[in-house]
């Protein structure tokens, strides 16, 4: 289901004429010091910035709705791989213990750790989920020219997910541990940790494609165009 | 210099667009995404104070109560989050105990530091170096996440260390704490509005509020 979806997004590609690239003039008003600034029309890989502070106001990533789909599916891929197996085994011997990445939530809510379960779980595993299948619904229709029913709320609980998701505090959580188990006893690194660190740079990389201003100027056209 | 409030516009904090607010307490949201619009954000200074004067307290049995228990061979050891950074240390391991220190001890505290000095700044109505505080806030929005690494590694540590009475890891309530404090000042960074840093700038003949 994931390749098809995939093949559908390169085929569009081809088939649809180039989308106009350029981001029209604004006001933007920057969330930093509330400075009004008048944007001329941005072009493609271009990023404004406060004349006041020099914070970020948006930039224009190229193809950034088909970029950022296509690798959010190959992200929810390695999502479910780096869920579903084990990414290390640990022990000597016939007494190895295999570990999911749930299964740290696990032991943490068995211990009566009730509140650090919670919150391993949420920030490494629920919050990242959500954020992915929310995209995949924003951005799967968007790139096809429709509008996504219901996108508005979708979109704005995965951007205010954000800081919420920390897959890549947790990969550097799992190195630090191997260095510290490695003269304790055998560490045998599995697939999902493999699929853990591709994770990690696919979704930085996704990061760096996706802006939120260009998402939201798409829905909103697709919108007003499905409402006249 | 013209600021967005000062023409009666405000912009989304989600999608960017710039609209007007009639009165500066009526509930607007906006047109584009849906999101509620404010001039600034929402009792500001009052939320922020409280989450830090939290994470204030939260910080100290964070860093005295151990977050991991290790029992080897009948023998508990308990570890603190700087007696980890010390195990390191003691093994030679500086790249690693750096990072630890970093992520643990140092990216909290200078949090808990800088956010202290930038309200009281703020309430000042400080006129000086607007951009470097502006900086400092950013920075300080960007790095509080990875303090969450020792959390995520006593995580590991419980779920892989069973091996019986050879050894085996429990997690500690200092752990907990640990994440109480991430939590609250993730938070506290959050509720702050760096748009308030700048006030003093914006309108010269009022004091801040």
């Amino acid at each position: 289901m994931l390749t098809a979806g995939a093949k559908g997004t390169a085929d569009g590609a081809i088939e649809r004429p180039a989308p106009a690239s350029s981001l029209p003039p604004a006001l933007a008003a920057c969330h930093e010091c509330d400075q009004l600034n008048d944007v001329p029309a941005l072009p493609p890989n271009g990023a404004a910035r406060c004349c006041r502070c020099g914070g970020l106001l948006y930039r224009n990533p190229a193809n950034c709705i088909e970029k950022s789909l296509a690798l959010t599916l190959a992200a929810a891929f390695l999502f479910v791989v780096a869920n579903v197996f084990p990414f290390m085994a640990f022990g000597t011997g016939a007494n190895m213990v295999h570990t999911t990445l749930a299964s740290g939530v696990v032991s943490l809510w068995q211990e009566g750790m009730v509140l650090l379960s919670i919150l391993v779980f949420v920030t490494s595993i629920l919050a990242p989920a959500i954020q992915i299948a929310g995209l995949l619904y924003v951005l799967y229709p968007l790139n096809a020219g429709r509008y996504p029913t219901g996108a508005e709320p979708i979109y704005r609980l995965v951007i205010g997910l954000g800081p919420w998701s920390m897959m890549e505090v947790f990969l550097l959580g799992i190195l630090v541990s191997i260095v510290k188990l490695i003269s304790m006893a055998e560490i045998i690194p599995g697939v999902a940790l493999w699929a853990f660190g591709l994770l990690i740079i696919t979704l930085a990389w996704a990061n760096s494609t996706m802006e939120p201003r260009v998402i939201w100027m798409r829905v909103e056209e697709l919108r007003e165009a499905q409402r006249a | 210099m013209t600021t967005a409030r000062s023409r009666g516009l405000a912009g989304c904090h989600e999608c960017g667009m710039v609209s007007r607010l009639p009165e500066a307490h009526g509930h607007y949201t906006c047109r584009r995404c849906g999101t509620a619009l404010h001039f600034r954000k929402p009792n500001s200074l009052s939320r922020t104070w409280a989450l830090l004067i939290a994470s204030f307290i939260l910080y100290v049995p964070a860093n005295l109560l151990p977050i991991t228990h290790t029992t080897s061979l009948g023998h508990t050891q308990s570890d603190t989050i700087m007696s980890g950074v010390l195990y390191f240390i003691s093994h030679g391991d500086w790249p690693l105990a750096l990072v630890i220190f970093t992520a643990s001890v140092a990216v909290p505290f200078m949090k808990l530091v800088i956010l202290t000095y930038l309200l009281i700044s703020v309430q000042r109505g400080s006129t000086h170096r607007y951009r470097d505080r502006t900086r400092l806030y950013r920075i300080t929005e960007l790095v509080g996440r990875w303090s969450m690494v020792d959390v995520f590694v006593v995580t590991v540590l419980v779920a892989l260390v069973q091996l019986g009475a050879l050894a085996n890891i429990n997690a500690g309530w200092g752990a907990v704490y640990f994440g109480a404090v991430v939590v609250a000042t993730m938070f506290a960074a959050e509720s702050f509005d760096p748009r308030l840093i700048w006030e003093p700038l914006d309108n010269p003949h009022e004091s801040a509020s």
